[in-house]
């Protein structure tokens, strides 16, 4: 069984820019030990020269023409999307 | 209601009241939770475009709902997360847009597994959905919502999205035809990415014909996809006699629920009396699918979800001091536990000393399946089983335990790995009524024979 523990929970959060609340942090510490144990069946497996397969299409070296394309969409719009928009820039809240 | 009916009804009233009788019976049925928001106002104005000659097309007046993780106009995209709670999308998903350009009527957006993470549809934001059989059970998932109001008859049709079993489990749970399309059969544009390897867009139905009128429509490349496959999807009238398709004897174990199998075991003999020649297989890997999944999905998903950062879109955290803590709070704030834990696998797998172990040794895995596959589909045109361990379980039954929620997706999850098509259809009952679903599992773009052999198969 894989042992995950409290600090490996919180340095997984700061990898995942998540900001756990405490009383999520228990119950996850669980979770992912009966998780990632779960998974390790799969070092029964010999692999050895087996290559890996990342996708499934049988496509390859997909090419369109460097033309542009119209979504149909204005920068208003995408604009309307955030958060906060002043001077027709998205305002961020300062950090420093 | 098969859509051919729907169109009659249009026909001798108006596409107006059939759409109005649609969002009618979406508001009576509202205690299931099927769906997070209708679109009605953009409906009405289109069903009366409809009547004024201005819409035509296969599907004119003809209402359907979408999942809400597909981008479509008329009510916000939500993806069932306080995330995108008030994410109002730009554009409409290609394969919305083409339902679209042949008439059809989009009337609401179906509730889901957050970020259409589980298979219950209980880790939604906004509350789970019940079951259109029996109230006090799941509605299956991710695409539960979907699932549940084509089973209620409210449309005839709805769009879902299958990343491990998120069409079929919830149509085997309800009752219904679930259709995951061979991967990048259907363009995935404007639909919120999970995993990118596996995600699939497909259809519910109450039958299967209307199931392969919306998969023709919709199947297709799109310039704005670029893992979408040349149209290859064209209905077969006909199944083709004397096939030869292989019962997964993987599937058909003890520990499945004897009702399930009794259920296979006589769509089995239906199909050997209707001339086609059924024999035992074997599929050693299945046992593996599973691992492999929760380690490739989660992997690829924590590298999709990385865009929701509270900058550009969807919702940010107040009151903050620093950029991790923006960052860290809006992360917080907007995803369920389900997602972090999915996310926070992903980082694991990912990260350096235990790539090689886990990301790596799951994706040669793979390979090791996909050439089980291939090796039996050289012999069988079609292989067969449980779409599900069980029928529909109860709510909050499975919540306090991942991995016993996840078990629910083994059948479903190896198909999604090896990007084959696969369909749910219903078998029939258990005693205590609740639906039980066959799967028919095909080669690479094999989609319309496998329906067509399903449809040869319906009760008339």
């Amino acid at each position: 069984m894989t042992q995950i523990s409290r600090d490996d929970v919180l340095y997984l959060a700061q990898l995942s820019s998540l900001e756990l609340d405490e009383t999520e942090i228990d119950g996850l510490q669980a979770d992912l030990s009966n998780i990632l144990g779960y998974v390790q069946q799969l070092n029964k497996l010999d692999t050895t020269n087996v290559e890996p397969t990342y996708q499934v299409t049988g496509l390859s070296s997909v090419w369109r023409d460097d033309t542009v394309i119209d979504f149909g969409i204005s920068r208003q719009e995408l604009l309307a999307l955030s958060p906060e928009v002043v001077d027709n820039q998205i305002k961020v809240p300062k950090v420093l | 209601m098969t859509i051919s009916e729907i169109l009659n009804q249009i026909k001798s009233t108006s596409a107006r009241l059939v759409v109005e009788n649609s969002i009618k019976l979406a508001k009576e049925n509202e205690s299931y939770h099927a769906l997070l928001n209708l679109t009605s106002e953009r409906a009405l104005k289109r069903a009366d475009e409809v009547d004024s000659g201005k819409i035509t097309g296969r599907l004119a007046g003809v209402p359907f709902v979408v999942k809400d993780n597909f981008l479509a106009f008329g009510a916000p995209t939500t993806a069932a997360s306080k995330m995108l709670e008030n994410f109002n999308a730009p554009l409409q998903a290609t394969a919305v847009e083409k339902l679209e350009a042949e008439g059809a009527i989009c009337i609401g957006k179906a509730n889901l597994d957050a970020f259409a993470h589980g298979g219950s549809t209980e880790n939604s934001a906004f509350g789970p959905t019940k079951n259109a059989i029996d109230t006090d059970r799941v509605a299956g998932g991710s695409s539960g919502g979907s699932a549940v109001i084509t089973a209620l008859n409210v449309v005839p049709f709805a769009l879902g999205s299958d990343t491990g079993g998120s069409i079929r489990q919830p149509a085997s749970y309800n009752g219904v035809v679930g259709v995951k399309s061979t991967y990048g059969a259907v363009s995935r544009y404007g639909v919120v990415a999970m995993a990118s390897s596996t995600d699939v867009i497909g259809s519910f139905a109450t039958n299967v014909a209307d199931a392969e009128l919306v998969t023709d429509i919709i199947s297709g490349r799109d310039e704005r996809d670029m893992t979408t496959l040349p149209d290859f999807f064209k209905v077969q009238p006909n199944a083709k006699p004397g096939q030869k398709i292989g019962l997964v004897s993987d599937f058909m174990t003890d520990g499945v629920d004897s009702e399930v199998r009794e259920k296979i075991n006589q769509y089995v003999e239906k199909l050997r009396s209707k001339g086609h020649d059924v024999s035992e297989v074997n599929l050693p890997m299945a046992e593996y699918a599973l691992a492999i999944y929760y380690i490739i999905v989660p992997a690829e998903l924590s590298s999709n979800l990385a865009r929701y950062d509270g900058i550009r879109y969807g919702h940010r955290a107040e009151g903050i001091k620093t950029l991790a803590e923006l960052y860290g709070k809006t992360r917080d704030q907007g995803f369920v536990t389900e997602n972090k834990r999915r996310i926070m696998i992903g980082s694991y797998v990912l990260s350096s000393g235990y790539f090689d172990a886990y990301y790596l040794q799951a994706q040669k895995a793979r390979t090791l399946l996909i050439n089980e596959f291939d090796k039996l589909f050289e012999k069988y045109d079609v292989l067969i089983g449980p779409t599900a361990p069980t029928p529909a379980f109860k709510l909050g039954e499975n919540t306090a335990d991942p991995i016993k929620m996840y078990i629910n997706d083994i059948m479903t999850v190896p198909t999604s790995l090896a990007g084959l098509p696969a369909i749910s259809v219903p078998a029939g009952t258990n005693k205590a009524g609740l639906s039980i679903g066959v799967q028919l599992m095909g080669p690479r773009q094999s989609e319309a024979m496998l329906l067509s052999l399903a449809r040869s198969m319906e009760d008339k």
